[in-house]
């Protein structure tokens, strides 16, 4: 064990939480609103659903792959569910549209992850052409029209709370817990950051990597699905033109907390921290009024600053 | 000696001191280089070759000392500088452009060498790369992409690319590492040409046979620090062990007689096309088989094909006796078949990650509680394994990549002793790696085949070949040119048989 604490290396370990607490700070004293009960428990409400996509793009991303079709898997779920509520309308029962959307965002990233591992088609190409083919098929099931969902039931997903907590913030947290225990805990988890870390050890070691990555991939449409439940609830329609560039917010959430984007590497401490920070920053500038605009300015710049220091601290290292 | 005491050094470094964060790696280190002579540097890994040698191409800024170059004090802050003074460096690890031409590769950012404009003059640049690789007796055309090379000819490129600067100074760092037999008497022969025309080189091995071949003068570093540079005729092979590992090693290959049983593993009839034919050979319990031959002879790609790794197209592989079938590594290890592969940063490490998970990767589910990891009884087996194999390591959390070559190595090895393997390959186990750390992987070896393990070993290195098998077999262009028992296996039976045997008598 080594006793040589220093600064740096408190960086390195607490940075991210530095950074939240400090932006924390600069906003509390900008926006007196900013500290108020209602207000932490709405960015938690917020974030929710990219928190969701961030957790199954940490897996992506260690298994040393990315995915960019989740912001139109995620239309496609609530187009499904949209779909599946409008023919058995009557019923108070959402369990089936809920279902099916999991079940056929699951499907569609499967045949990415497919395509990654059996015909080695870069993960970027593989995802980009499903990215495309969903959002056609969200387009195509609603012939482009969006379902107005008025199921009281299914809006509980989204808009409910349990006493003072958002159910979606919830949902976040328990899919975050199963999560962390399995990547840390289990030796599925073990063989993700094998398959990202050197595919070709991993094989040599005995690891079947093609279900490995199919595997990841699968959770990640899954969780996708769960996702655009979610959204769809909270807005009360389920919209094929919805979700653009959600993937980026996802991927940005896990780069900003350290999880490499060469593979190996990654934590899902790190991408809760990278959601909150993302959230936090929309959160605080729209309480300071400050043009939608500018947040994807200040975001791609904090991306670029999170990958720079990245790269830099694992330069010095190795 | 005397004669060279009147010259001035063609290059001298003195009082070399440099510290990483407070740990000085080398200390008052000195070293003098004649024109038309090998010095060769010896010492272990970590003995602090590697940082004197990237001071001296200005990847590293001493912290003190003197250079001078033919007696005139320099300082050398860049690659490039010392690139302009006249020294280059070829280094261990290769990193070739590979989808360049030899040409492009070589001239890579001197493109305008023959003519002053920023245009690329293709036609000069590939006159030039013939005339050199002709010179170097390289049967390539310049034109040809450097993927299409093997390792061996990547090297000699890398060669000729140091020999067209027109260095004074050439640094080899462990040139020989992939190379055969054959290529490095080319190389040894390049040597010489580069002596005769007043060339002064700094040769970095850990091969012994080859020091004697082409050192004029030996200079041993330990731990950081100068021990001896002496002219090699007053050098004895054991006094330069017991220079750089600071103790007597009574003997190089601690072979024991352990009693060979039963066959463990048969292959019969193994055929790849253009790789491998007819390959058959089989393994006994306790036995280490040594397989010789030159690089390429297909040696790697059958061991490949058997452990699942490769695809084969035909042949039986019969595991005590009852035929299995292998499609992947997975039902390889389940058979009881372990392989140490000969790029261990490829395919037997991930390098990012710690050395607890590097040795339990293959043997994950001994610690399975359900779908859970028992990661309390997956520590302690890996440490104690680490243990025994005597692994130098801060704790079990370290990512492998910090570790020396060596104890890369024992990582390796320890992720197959996790379970006891009836079979276990290992294909060029000793390639990169100190003498100290040597040896005990040659203990390792003897111990694991008293145990009633069948051994493989794959190497290029023949004393390491003669010293360990009890059995040796031979490999010739994907063919197996003979068998050798341990008592009537020589140099030159070997080498024979590696040559093609019967074919070239």
């Amino acid at each position: 064990m080594s006793k040589n604490i220093n600064i740096s290396t408190i960086f390195r370990k607490f940075g991210l939480v530095i950074i939240l607490v400090c932006m924390c700070i600069l906003v509390g004293v900008l926006s007196p609103s900013f500290f108020t009960a209602t207000n932490i428990l709405n960015v938690f409400r917020q974030v929710s659903m990219n928190g969701i996509l961030a957790i199954g793009m940490t897996f992506v991303l260690i298994t040393g792959n990315i995915d960019i079709s989740v912001g139109s898997l995620v239309a496609v779920s609530g187009v499904i569910v949209g779909k599946v509520l409008e023919s058995i309308s009557g019923t108070t029962n959402v369990f089936p549209a809920v279902l099916a959307a999991i079940i056929v965002c699951t499907c569609l990233s499967l045949i990415s992850g497919s395509m990654v591992a059996f015909f080695k088609v870069p993960p970027m190409i593989a995802t980009l052409s499903m990215m495309t083919i969903a959002r056609g098929m969200a387009l195509v099931i609603s012939n482009g029209q969006p379902y107005i969902l008025r199921s009281k039931m299914f809006a509980v997903i989204g808009k409910g709370s349990i006493g003072a907590f958002p159910l979606p913030a919830l949902i976040f947290i328990v899919t975050l817990i199963i999560f962390w225990v399995v990547l840390n805990m289990t030796t599925f988890g073990r063989k993700v950051y094998a398959v990202g870390g050197n595919i070709k050890a991993a094989t040599a070691s005995g690891i079947n990597c093609q279900r490995v990555i199919l595997t990841v991939y699968g959770l990640m449409g899954a969780l996708s699905g769960l996702s655009g439940i979610i959204l769809a609830s909270r807005i009360g329609s389920g919209s094929p033109a919805i979700a653009e560039g959600y993937e980026m917010d996802a991927i940005a959430a896990c780069v900003i907390g350290g999880t490499s984007t060469l593979g190996g590497t990654g934590k899902l401490q790190g991408t809760l921290l990278g959601v909150l920070i993302i959230g936090l920053i929309s959160n605080a500038l729209s309480l300071l009024n400050i043009n939608s605009y500018w947040q994807q300015i200040v975001k791609g710049l904090i991306i670029a600053f999170a990958v720079i220091i990245d790269t830099y601290t694992k330069a010095k290292r190795g | 000696m005397a004669q060279e005491e009147k010259n001035v050094p063609l290059l001298k470094m003195s009082n070399i001191e440099k510290s990483f964060q407070s740990v000085k790696v080398l200390k008052n280190v000195k070293l003098e280089l004649y024109e038309g002579k090998v010095l060769a540097l010896m010492g272990e890994n970590g003995a602090g070759k590697s940082t004197l040698m990237n001071i001296l191409m200005g990847n590293y800024h001493m912290d003190a000392g003197e250079i001078e170059l033919e007696g005139k004090p320099v300082l050398i802050q860049s690659p490039i500088m010392a690139l302009r003074l006249g020294i280059s460096m070829i280094y261990q690890e290769l990193n070739p452009i590979l989808d360049m031409t030899i040409a492009e590769n070589i001239f890579l950012n001197r493109e305008n060498t023959f003519v002053h404009t920023n245009f690329v003059k293709e036609k000069y640049v590939n006159q030039e790369t013939d005339r050199l690789l002709q010179q170097f007796d390289v049967a390539r055309k310049a034109t040809d992409k450097m993927k299409e090379l093997s390792v061996a000819e990547c090297q000699m490129i890398e060669i000729i690319k140091a020999v067209s600067y027109h260095s004074k100074i050439i640094i080899m760092d462990e040139p020989t590492s992939s190379l055969s037999s054959d290529e490095e008497e080319k190389l040894f022969s390049t040597i010489r040409d580069l002596k005769a025309q007043g060339v002064g080189i700094i040769y970095i091995s850990h091969r012994m046979e080859e020091i004697f071949n082409i050192a004029d003068n030996v200079m041993v570093l330990r731990d950081g620090e100068f021990i001896t540079s002496e002219s090699i005729q007053n050098v004895t092979r054991a006094s330069l062990i017991k220079n750089m590992v600071g103790r007597e090693l009574s003997d190089m290959y601690p072979k024991t007689k352990c009693e060979i049983g039963e066959t463990i593993l048969e292959i019969k009839d193994f055929n790849r096309k253009d790789m491998f034919h007819n390959i058959s050979f089989q393994v006994k319990k306790g036995e280490i088989l040594g397989i010789s031959g030159l690089v390429g002879a297909g040696r790697s790609e059958v061991i490949k094909a058997i452990f699942g790794l490769d695809p084969y197209d035909s042949g039986q592989i019969f595991l005590k006796g009852k035929e299995v079938k292998i499609r992947n590594t997975q039902d390889a290890i389940q058979s009881g078949i372990a392989m140490v592969s000969e790029d261990r940063k490829a395919y037997g490490l991930i390098l990012c990650r710690s050395i607890n998970e590097n040795i339990s990767l293959a043997h994950m589910n001994q610690f399975c509680k359900g779908i859970f990891l028992n990661q309390k009884q997956e520590k302690k087996e890996c440490e104690s394994i680490a243990n025994r194999l005597n692994l130098k390591r801060r704790d079990m959390g370290q990512p492998t990549g910090d570790l020396s070559g060596g104890n890369q190595q024992k990582v390796v090895i320890a992720k197959w002793m996790l379970r006891q393997p009836d079979v276990l390959i290992l294909d060029e186990p000793t390639r990169g790696i100190d003498v100290g750390a040597k040896t005990e992987i040659y203990s390792m070896m003897c111990n694991l085949a008293s145990k009633g393990i069948a051994i493989i070993m794959i190497s290029s290195e023949l004393p390491e070949i003669l010293g360990m098998s009890d059995r040796i077999i031979v490999m010739h262009e994907g063919r197996l040119t003979g068998e050798l028992m341990r008592s009537e296996a020589t140099q030159e039976t070997v080498l024979y048989y590696a040559l093609g045997g019967k074919n070239n008598e």
